[in-house]
């Protein structure tokens, strides 16, 4: 007989009814992730206790983790289910919904709130149109090999997900966001609106939010450097209040 | 004046650019979009863009860019649009770079650019091996900042169901679902443009994103639209192969100096390392010596194709080639390939800088498309509009490496000032269609939901998805068999019946993905019929598509576009002249030196 394993996964069939979990048997075999686990049960939507139910919603697109959307919990830790692959997974595997956004349904939730943030910082280079204006600003190699890893952000909000500071009390952006904005920040033409993003960043849910826990670098699917940009944009968002304070 | 409205369905590069174009011309437009438009499938690109900016030294032009792309595409492009496109690249990467897009540099801070397939120039300009997703954000940024001025409204986790066409059969607005409400709702425009992707999920596993399911292009193809090429879609030589997906492992690995072998020894079992290099088979360098590794697609996947299954040189016997970087330095393979090194790395466990990578090819590329016209993006049907992957401009036969970024982008910097355009023409509006034209699409979407909510039948949509996919990847992919293509057709036909049969599991509204995909589904399965159909009729091999039993490019017969009409259920083919008035056609033989 086929060795099988069990998949645990939480359930919550509308953002107003209460979470309940179900248990999946899954037939194991070479190269499976959670995404073909999901395919599985969607297959055969059936317990293991034989009972039918409905296939696991979930959010899913690119399957090679550039695309940022199947981020989930899986066995309490947040990362995306295309690259968790199962030989790598303890057993039973437990499958949550990100817990600090709006659970949609089961393993789906609503992760808006992360592209206002992008709009409230003004994370963009302000062009002046599309029509032919030349060539962009020369760049020195260094400046490119610092700026695009910070570029590589995909918007899973992993680091959100694991950061104590964001919970239902606290307004904090995140790093992602914050080091979006050191990325747009030291851009060449980004840098002449540097500060409208680094305001954005003075109130509430700013930066000062941040505590500094560290966690978020060490759960970014891309390696980004998050915790230097925390500290980058901190001494930017000082130097320009400083700078304000002195111009009264 | 009356104020003219535009949608945009489909949030990737050209649908980005076009909700660009169309806001920059003070026009508002409604973004639809079934994933945040952050994460659509041009986030997948990795390689580079084209653009002959000559920053080499090596006279490169965009009239040779030009020749390159007709020539890869087998001369079935309709050379003006293409010509365009290749003129207007050099300021599209100009446009990228003021964007913010961070490009490689050389150490004078100009921009970088790398070699790719079918061409002897370095034209590529790239951002490390994720060039896709760093173009999708730079135009993503932008949009959302024309949204901030409250020009753009996005509706993402919308999906789009039908065109709304009234009694002349003129566009006069979308039918979309909320995939969270499940809500059926039309939405008046003047004019929409479709940039919806290609179809890849036809095919199964394939490099494309879960969203490629074709299914837009597919319901506009039912309501009158008409669809070119069909058949031409392209299988890129070098992907790993998995159960939920093949991904993409990029020509610029090529580009940088990656090589393609297999051991001269069938069937030999030894770490690919401790292979002699003179018992190793670089066959595309030997077969084709003056392009080597970086022959068009088309011909790299033909190549291994001959290499595994005629030769019989698959690694230890199974589909599968060495895809080889790890001669090339570690400090360039992680400055210039890291994205994509990183993807084999973490699903395939393996170190691609240490071991050579075990690749093969896959479904990656939609050269056919929606029909439009010859300079406005237009499809047949007034007011409708398409741009990107989902029309079939541009690439022909075969689509070369790095061309798709620039055709998107291009495509949709057309469409939106063409949609914009027709709007302000327009005598009368959405804005005075009878609200009967819209409750009738709306009532006939609504009907199909509830019918498949209710129906009580036994066949799961996933299994018979697969089954679609097997059936289109070994029969209607690298080569074709005209008896093996008829078999498919009845095969579909079934496939379609069963779809008449499904059970749901899933009766709720909200959030029902499985009714949505069921949908998508549906609409699948006659793409994937238009696809076989073309590819039937077609007897030569030109571009990617291959048939045995007619090898050669037969341009007394075949130098014509493919153009699919559905009526009532029947599709029909009919041929259309391909404008070579620019470029003469001659041979295209990657093998001979010269």
């Amino acid at each position: 007989m086929a060795s099988t394993f069990i998949v645990k996964i939480r359930r919550q069939a509308h953002p107003q009814e209460k979470a309940h979990w179900e248990e999946f048997e899954i037939r194991d075999r070479q190269g499976l992730n959670i995404i073909t686990v999901l395919r599985d049960i969607a297959e055969n939507p059936v317990t293991r206790s034989g009972e039918g139910t409905t296939p696991v919603a979930y959010e899913a697109n690119c399957l090679e983790e550039i695309c940022g959307a199947c981020a989930m919990l899986i066995n309490g830790y947040p990362r995306q289910a295309c690259s968790a692959l199962v030989s790598n997974l303890e057993k039973p595997i437990r499958l949550e919904p990100l817990q600090k956004f709006p659970v949609v349904r089961d393993l789906a939730v609503d992760r808006s709130s992360m592209f206002e943030s992008l709009k409230r910082t003004k994370c963009w280079i302000s062009i002046d149109g599309t029509y032919p204006l030349g060539e962009g600003p020369r760049m020195a190699p260094e400046l490119q090999e610092k700026g695009y890893p910070l570029s590589r952000c995909i918007t899973c909000g992993n680091c959100l997900e694991i950061c104590p500071r964001v919970n239902e009390h606290s307004h904090f952006v995140g790093a992602a966001i914050i080091s979006q904005v050191r990325l747009f920040n030291l851009h060449p033409t980004g840098a002449m609106h540097a500060g409208e993003r680094l305001e954005a960043l003075m109130g509430e849910g700013g930066i000062a939010d941040c505590d500094n826990a560290q966690n978020c670098v060490k759960v970014c699917p891309k390696g980004i450097p998050l915790t230097e940009s925390l500290a980058a944009v901190n001494g930017q968002v000082l130097k320009h209040a400083l700078r304000s304070w002195l111009q009264g | 004046m009356r104020h003219p409205r535009v949608i945009v369905v489909g949030g990737g590069l050209a649908g980005l650019m076009a909700t660009i174009r169309v806001a920059e011309s003070g026009v508002p437009v409604e973004l639809f979009s079934i994933v945040p438009v952050k994460r659509s499938h041009s986030v997948c690109a990795q390689g580079g863009i084209n653009a002959a900016k000559n920053l080499k030294g090596e006279g490169d032009t965009t009239d040779k860019h030009f020749d390159d792309t007709i020539y890869g595409g087998d001369f079935l492009a309709n050379q003006p649009l293409v010509k365009g496109m290749c003129e207007a690249a050099p300021a599209i990467i100009d446009l990228l770079d003021r964007m913010g897009v961070m490009f490689n540099r050389t150490p004078e801070g100009l921009l970088d650019f790398r070699r790719f397939g079918g061409t002897l120039f370095h034209r590529t300009a790239f951002a490390g091996a994720t060039t896709g997703q760093q173009l999708l954000y730079a135009l993503d940024e932008q949009v959302r900042r024309y949204e901030s001025e409250g020009k753009v409204k996005k509706f993402e986790g919308w999906t789009f169901l039908s065109a709304v066409l009234d009694d002349s059969n003129i566009c006069r607005g979308i039918c979309a679902m909320d995939l969270r409400s499940m809500e059926v709702r039309t939405f008046p425009c003047d004019s929409a443009i479709f940039c919806t992707g290609g179809n890849g999920t036809i095919f199964g596993q394939s490099t494309n994103s879960v969203v490629c399911t074709g299914s837009a292009q597919s319901a506009l193809f039912q309501q009158g639209v008409h669809y070119a090429n069909g058949e031409f879609i392209q299988v890129h030589p070098t992907a790993i192969p998995g159960e939920d997906k093949c991904r993409l492992m990029s020509e610029s690995a090529r580009g940088e100096g990656g090589r393609v072998w297999v051991p001269k020894t069938p069937g030999d079992k030894r770490d690919a390392r401790s292979i002699p290099e003179n018992e190793r088979f670089y066959f595309l360098e030997e077969w084709y010596p003056k392009y080597g590794n970086l022959v068009p697609r088309d011909v790299a996947t033909r190549a291994i194709y001959r290499a595994v299954y005629e030769l019989k040189l698959g690694l230890e016997g199974q589909p599968a080639v060495y895809l080889d970087v790890t001669h090339i330095p570690r400090e360039v393979l992680d400055r210039k390939l890291e994205g994509i090194l990183e993807i084999y790395e973490k699903f395939m466990g393996v170190d691609p800088r240490e071991h050579p990578m075990r690749v093969f090819p896959a479904m990656h590329y939609t050269m056919g498309g929606l029909w439009i016209d010859n300079q406005h993006q237009a499809t047949n049907i007034p007011g409708i509009y398409a741009a990107g992957e989902c029309d079939y401009q541009y690439h022909g036969a075969n689509r070369l490496g790095a061309n798709s970024l620039v055709s998107c982008i291009y495509g949709g910097m057309l469409a939106g000032p063409a949609a914009v355009h027709y709007s302000r023409g327009l005598e009368v509006g959405c804005e005075n269609t009878s609200s009967h034209v819209f409750d009738r699409e709306r009532t006939r979407q609504q009907d199909q939901n509830d019918a498949l909510l209710n129906r009580q039948g036994t066949e799961n949509p996933l299994t018979i998805w697969k089954e679609l996919g097997a059936i289109m990847t070994e029969h209607v992919t690298v080569i074709r068999v005209n008896k093996a293509l008829e078999a498919v057709l009845p095969k579909l036909d079934a496939l379609a019946k069963r779809c008449e049969h499904v059970n749901l599991s899933d009766r709720t509204q909200w959030a029902n993905q499985t009714l949505q995909f069921t949908r998508e589904l549906a609409n699948m399965i006659v793409l994937a019929k238009v696809i076989t159909l073309g590819a039937l009729a077609r007897n030569e091999s030109r571009g990617a598509h291959y048939k045995p039993e007619f090898p050669e490019r037969d341009d007394a017969n075949w130098l014509k576009t493919t153009v699919a009409s559905y009526n009532g259920g029947n599709i029909t083919l009919d041929y259309e002249a391909v404008d070579t008035s620019l470029i003469p056609l001659r041979a295209r033989r990657y093998d001979m030196a010269g």
